[in-house]
C-alpha cells in the first residue's frame, strides 16, 4: 500500500533527570490514517505525543512533517506544521463559549468573534458534530467539551491530530460517535494518532497499532494482524492472564441499605436524586456510570462526609462470628473495635448512619473502610510517609499524650512486604511513590482496619495492568471474606467481570441495577445516558432483597 | 450639606481609587494578585514628587504640559518598576504572590519615606507650585452651574481614570488581547498550549496595571491633597480600599467608575455630616462593609462570570502537571 507519510521520528529520546520517558523512538504516520499508540500507564505514550505537539522538546532525535526535518519547540510550532493535540484533561477555559476557546491564540488579521463563531459550525457541520458556539464551557457536557477540542485544532488547520485517551471519559454511544467521526477525518486524508490502553478500542478504530512499552517502540502491526492476546503480550513484555476470578458469593446478607438519598451541591443543584440500593456482604457492588454523575457524591454520603438531603442510610452489622477475618486482627487497634464490635453483634440491630461524621460512625462500630478516587487529597498525606499515613487512622488510639509509632510502623512494613510496594522504605513520602504504589498503601491501609464494607472509587485508575490486577484480587479477597465492597469502576469490561451486580447511575439517578455476569456493555451503555429501559432488572433486584 | 459639591467632591476623590482598582483589575486579570498596590501607589506619589522636585528645579519658566507629564512620567516609571519587581519574583522566581505583595507594599511604604526623608521639603514646595496645573478644569467650567460643576471641574487626571477604566473593559471583552489575557488568568496552562505567551501577558499586564495603580498616589498627593502625604499612611489605606474595589465590582473596569464614586462617597460622608469624632471612623468603615456585603452576594449566586480569574493567585510552570 504506496502511502504518503505525514509525520515521521527518528530516534526520540527524552529524560527527565534520571527518569528514561523515552528511549530511542521510530514511528512513522500516514497521511490518511489511524495509528493507535499504545501502551500502559508510564510507558511513555504521552510524553512522546507532546514532544510532538511541543510540549516537551525531545532531548535526542528529529522530527519530520511531510518529508522535511523540523523543530517544534512549543504548541505554536506544532500547529504551524499542522499538528493538533487533544489533551485527556481539556484545555479549555471554562467561563468562555466555545467560539471565545477556538478563538484563543489565534493571530488572523482581526478578531471577529462573528467569523469565528460561522466557521465552528461550518467545521462541525463538515465531520458531522454537534456544538453550540455560543454555549459556555462550563455548561457543558464532557462529550461536547471534547468536540470544542476537536474543533479548535481543525479550526487551525490540522493535518496530524493527537488525541490522547479520548474515550476515557465517553460513554460507549459516545465512543461510537466519536469513532465515526474520526473515520470521516481519515477519510478527508487527516492522520490521526490515538493514545489509548483499551485494547479493544485499538482493534475497533485503529488502521495500524504502535506499542510502547517502558518508553521504547516495541513494533508497529497492522490492526488487522492483531488481537487482544498479541497486543497485551506486546504491553507488558510477557504473557498476562487477563482473567479475573469470580467466584461466587457465600453467606450473602443486607449489610448497607441506602434508600431514597437525596443530595445537593452547593448551587443547589440535584446530585443524587432518589437513590436506593442494597450492599450486600461477600458480594462486589460495581458502581458504573459517566464520571461525575454523582459516583463520589455517593460514597461520601455514605462515609459521612457529605450532606443528605434526605433519605436513610442503614447499617446492619454483622452477627458475631460472622465474618471469618475477623480472628485476623492484626494490630491492637482493631482488636478494640472488634471488642466495640462484639457489643453491638450480640443482637445484630440496624444502625442509622444518615448525617453522623465520620469519627461518630468509627464510634458506632461500624468498620467502613473508604478508597477516594483523590488519592493523595483525600486518602493520604502526600508530605508525609507511609507510616505517618497508617497513623492517621490510627491516631486516637491510646490515652498517653504521645503518639504510639510501633504499630503503625509494623502495618506500614507489613503493607509493603505482602502487596509488595516499591519504596526505598517506610520513611518514604508518599508523594514520591508511583500511582500504583500510592494505591497499594492506601487500599493496604484501608483493608488493614478489616472492613465490613469497603468502599473503592476507580482504584485502578493511572495504574499499570499488573497493579490492576493486583488491586482486583484484593477486592475479590476481601469478598470472599465477607465484606460488602462498593467498587466505583470506569472500564465497563472490567465491571462486567468483576463485580456481582452493577449498579448503573445516571445524572445523580440510578438507573438500573444488572447481575454482572449476564450484563451487556451496551446495556450498561444505555443505562449510563439516562434512559430506563431496564425497569424489568430493577424490579427483580429489589425482588431479591 | 450641599449634595452637589458632595457629589462633585465624591466624583473628584474617587480618581484615587479607580486608579487603583483599574491597575489592580488589570493585574488580576492575568492571575497575579498584587496585593502591593497599596506600596505601589506610595511609590508612586512619591516618585510623582521627585520628577516634579526635578522639573522645578531644572525648569526656568513653568510649562503648564511638562508641570503634568513630567510627575506623571516618573510615577509611571516608578510604579512600573514595583510591577517588574513584582513580576521577577513571582513568575521568574516562582515566589509566593501573597508573600510578594505584602512584601511589595511594606517595601513600597518604605521605599517612599525614605525618598520623602531624603529631599524633605523640596517635595513640598514641588508640590505647591504644581498643584495648580494638575487642578487645572475647563475655563468655563464654572460658569455651567450645577452640570459644570459636576462634570467639568475636574483636573485631567480625573478624566484620564475613567478613560483607562473604558478602554481596560472594552480591551477586555473586544479584543484579542483581552481575550487572551483573560485567558491567561482562567486557565495558563489552556492558554500555554494555545501559543499564547503565558509569561509575557502576565509581566505585561502586571507592569501596566502597577503603573495605572502609581497614578492614584500622584492624584493623591498633586490634586487631591495638594501636599505630600507626610507619613504616606492614607495612601496605603486608600490602596488597600482600591484592592477591595476590585471585589466589589466582580473585575469590571467599567463598574469601578461607579464603585469608586460610591466608596469615594462613604469615605467622604462624614465632614458632610455633623457627628462625633467616633462615628466618622465607623461611617469610612462603610466601604469594607459594602464589600464584604458583595462577597457574600457573588458567592452566594455563583454566577461564574462574576467569580475571580480562575487561577487568580496561583503561579504558572509549564513543566508542572
Amino acid at each position: 500500500m504506496e502511502q504518503a507519510v505525514a509525520l515521521e521520528l527518528n530516534h526520540i529520546s527524552k529524560y527527565f533527570g534520571e527518569v528514561v520517558a523515552n528511549k530511542d523512538v521510530d514511528l512513522t504516520v500516514y497521511k490518511g490514517e489511524i495509528l493507535a499508540v499504545l501502551g500502559e500507564n508510564g510507558s511513555g505514550k504521552t510524553t512522546l505525543m507532546n514532544m510532538i505537539s511541543g510540549i516537551y522538546f525531545p532531548d535526542e532525535g528529529h522530527i519530520a512533517v511531510n518529508g522535511q526535518p523540523v523543530v517544534i519547540r512549543s504548541p505554536k510550532d506544532a500547529f504551524h506544521y499542522g499538528i493538533g493535540m487533544i489533551h485527556q484533561h481539556f484545555k479549555l477555559v471554562d467561563v468562555f463559549t466555545a467560539g471565545e476557546n477556538v478563538a484563543l491564540g489565534i493571530k488572523d488579521k482581526r478578531y471577529r468573534l462573528k467569523e469565528v463563531n460561522a466557521r465552528v459550525t461550518e467545521i462541525a457541520e463538515k465531520y458531522g458534530f454537534r456544538v453550540d458556539a455560543k454555549k459556555k464551557i462550563y455548561e457543558m457536557s464532557v462529550s461536547e467539551k471534547q468536540t470544542v477540542e476537536i474543533i479548535k485544532v481543525l479550526y487551525r488547520g490540522a493535518e496530524i491530530l493527537i488525541l490522547d485517551e479520548p474515550t476515557a471519559v465517553l460513554t460507549p454511544q459516545e465512543t461510537e460517535k466519536l469513532f465515526a467521526v474520526l473515520r470521516r477525518m481519515r477519510d478527508d486524508g487527516k492522520s490521526i494518532l490515538i493514545i489509548t490502553h483499551k485494547l479493544h478500542e485499538v482493534l475497533a478504530i485503529s488502521d495500524r497499532v504502535a506499542v510502547l512499552r517502558k518508553g521504547e517502540h516495541v513494533a508497529t502491526i497492522a490492526t488487522a494482524e492483531a488481537n487482544e492476546s498479541i497486543l497485551t503480550e506486546m504491553m507488558v513484555g510477557k504473557k498476562v492472564s487477563l482473567n479475573i476470578d469470580r467466584s461466587e458469593p457465600q453467606n450473602v446478607c443486607d449489610r448497607l441499605v441506602v434508600s431514597h438519598i437525596d443530595c445537593s451541591d452547593r448551587e443547589g443543584r440535584k446530585v443524587l436524586d432518589d437513590v436506593s440500593f442494597t450492599a450486600r456482604s461477600g458480594e462486589i457492588l460495581g458502581i458504573a456510570g459517566i464520571a461525575g454523575s454523582g459516583q463520589r457524591e455517593l460514597l461520601e454520603a455514605i462515609a459521612g462526609l457529605q450532606h443528605i438531603d434526605g433519605g436513610e442510610i442503614t447499617y446492619f452489622p454483622p452477627a458475631k462470628g460472622e465474618n471469618g477475618e475477623e480472628e485476623q486482627g492484626q494490630s491492637e487497634k482493631t482488636k478494640k473495635a472488634d471488642g466495640k464490635d462484639a457489643e453491638n453483634a450480640q443482637e445484630p440491630q440496624a444502625i442509622n448512619l444518615r448525617d453522623k461524621t465520620p469519627m461518630e460512625i468509627r464510634d458506632l462500630g461500624v468498620r467502613l473502610s473508604f478508597v477516594p478516587e483523590d488519592r493523595l487529597g483525600m486518602g493520604l498525606v502526600g508530605n508525609m510517609d507511609i507510616v505517618d499515613n497508617m497513623m492517621l487512622r490510627s491516631y486516637r488510639k491510646g490515652k498517653s499524650a504521645f503518639l504510639d509509632r510501633k504499630d503503625p510502623a509494623h502495618l506500614a512494613d507489613d503493607i509493603i512486604r505482602t502487596l509488595e510496594v516499591v519504596t526505598p522504605s517506610a520513611h518514604t513520602p508518599v508523594r514520591r511513590l508511583s500511582g500504583g504504589n500510592v494505591q497499594k498503601v492506601l487500599v493496604g491501609r484501608e483493608i488493614a482496619m478489616t472492613p465490613t464494607v469497603l468502599m473503592a472509587a476507580y482504584p485502578v485508575r493511572g495504574l499499570d495492568i499488573n497493579s490492576s490486577f493486583a488491586i482486583y484480587n484484593l477486592l475479590n479477597k476481601q469478598k470472599e471474606s465477607g465484606v460488602a465492597v462498593i467498587f466505583v469502576g470506569e472500564d465497563l469490561d472490567v465491571l462486567i467481570e468483576l463485580c456481582d451486580r452493577i449498579m448503573v447511575i445516571g445524572d445523580g439517578r440510578i438507573t438500573g441495577i444488572v447481575d454482572g455476569r449476564t450484563a451487556k456493555k451496551e446495556e450498561l451503555g444505555l443505562l449510563m445516558t439516562g434512559n430506563i429501559p431496564a425497569q424489568a432488572e430493577k424490579e427483580e433486584a429489589h425482588d431479591e432483597n | 450639606m450641599n449634595i452637589i459639591s458632595f457629589i462633585a467632591s465624591a466624583i473628584r476623590f474617587s480618581t484615587v481609587f479607580l486608579f487603583g482598582s483599574t491597575g489592580e483589575t488589570i493585574t488580576e486579570k492575568s492571575g497575579h494578585l498584587n496585593l502591593g498596590t497599596p506600596g505601589i501607589m506610595c511609590v508612586g506619589a512619591a516618585f510623582g514628587g521627585w520628577g516634579g522636585m526635578i522639573y522645578v528645579n531644572a525648569a526656568a519658566q513653568i510649562n503648564p504640559f511638562l508641570a503634568v507629564f513630567v510627575p506623571l512620567l516618573f510615577t509611571l516609571l516608578g510604579s512600573g518598576l514595583m510591577g517588574l519587581l513584582y513580576s521577577f519574583l513571582t513568575v521568574t522566581l516562582r515566589a509566593n504572590q501573597n508573600v510578594t505583595g505584602l512584601m511589595i507594599t511594606t517595601f513600597g511604604v518604605g521605599l517612599g519615606k525614605f525618598i520623602k526623608a531624603n529631599f524633605g521639603t523640596e517635595f513640598d514646595a514641588a508640590i505647591g507650585k504644581l498643584c495648580g496645573y494638575f487642578r487645572a478644569s475647563l475655563p468655563f467650567a464654572d460658569k455651567l452651574g450645577w452640570f459644570g460643576e459636576l462634570f467639568l471641574s475636574y483636573g485631567i487626571l480625573v478624566y484620564l481614570a475613567i478613560a483607562v477604566a473604558i478602554v481596560a473593559s472594552v480591551c477586555f471583552s473586544k479584543t484579542r488581547m483581552g481575550l487572551h489575557l483573560r485567558a491567561v488568568g482562567e486557565n495558563p496552562a489552556t492558554a500555554d498550549a494555545a501559543g499564547v505567551n503565558v509569561t509575557g501577558y502576565r509581566y505585561t499586564a502586571t507592569i501596566v496595571g502597577s503603573a495605572i495603580s502609581g497614578l492614584g498616589g500622584l492624584f493623591y498627593v498633586f490634586d487631591y491633597m495638594g501636599a505630600w502625604d507626610s507619613g504616606l499612611t492614607s495612601t496605603e489605606a486608600l490602596g488597600w480600599l482600591a484592592v477591595a474595589l476590585v471585589i466589589f465590582t466582580m473585575w469590571k473596569p467599567w463598574l469601578g467608575i461607579f464603585g469608586s464614586i460610591l466608596f469615594a462617597a462613604l469615605y467622604l460622608l462624614p465632614n458632610y455630616l455633623d457627628v462625633t469624632f467616633a462615628m466618622r471612623d465607623i461611617i469610612k468603615m462603610l466601604p469594607y462593609v459594602v464589600t464584604v456585603i458583595v462577597l457574600v452576594l457573588t458567592s452566594m449566586r455563583k454566577k461564574r462570570e462574576n467569580q475571580p480569574p480562575a487561577s487568580l493567585g496561583l503561579n504558572y510552570f509549564r513543566e508542572e502537571r
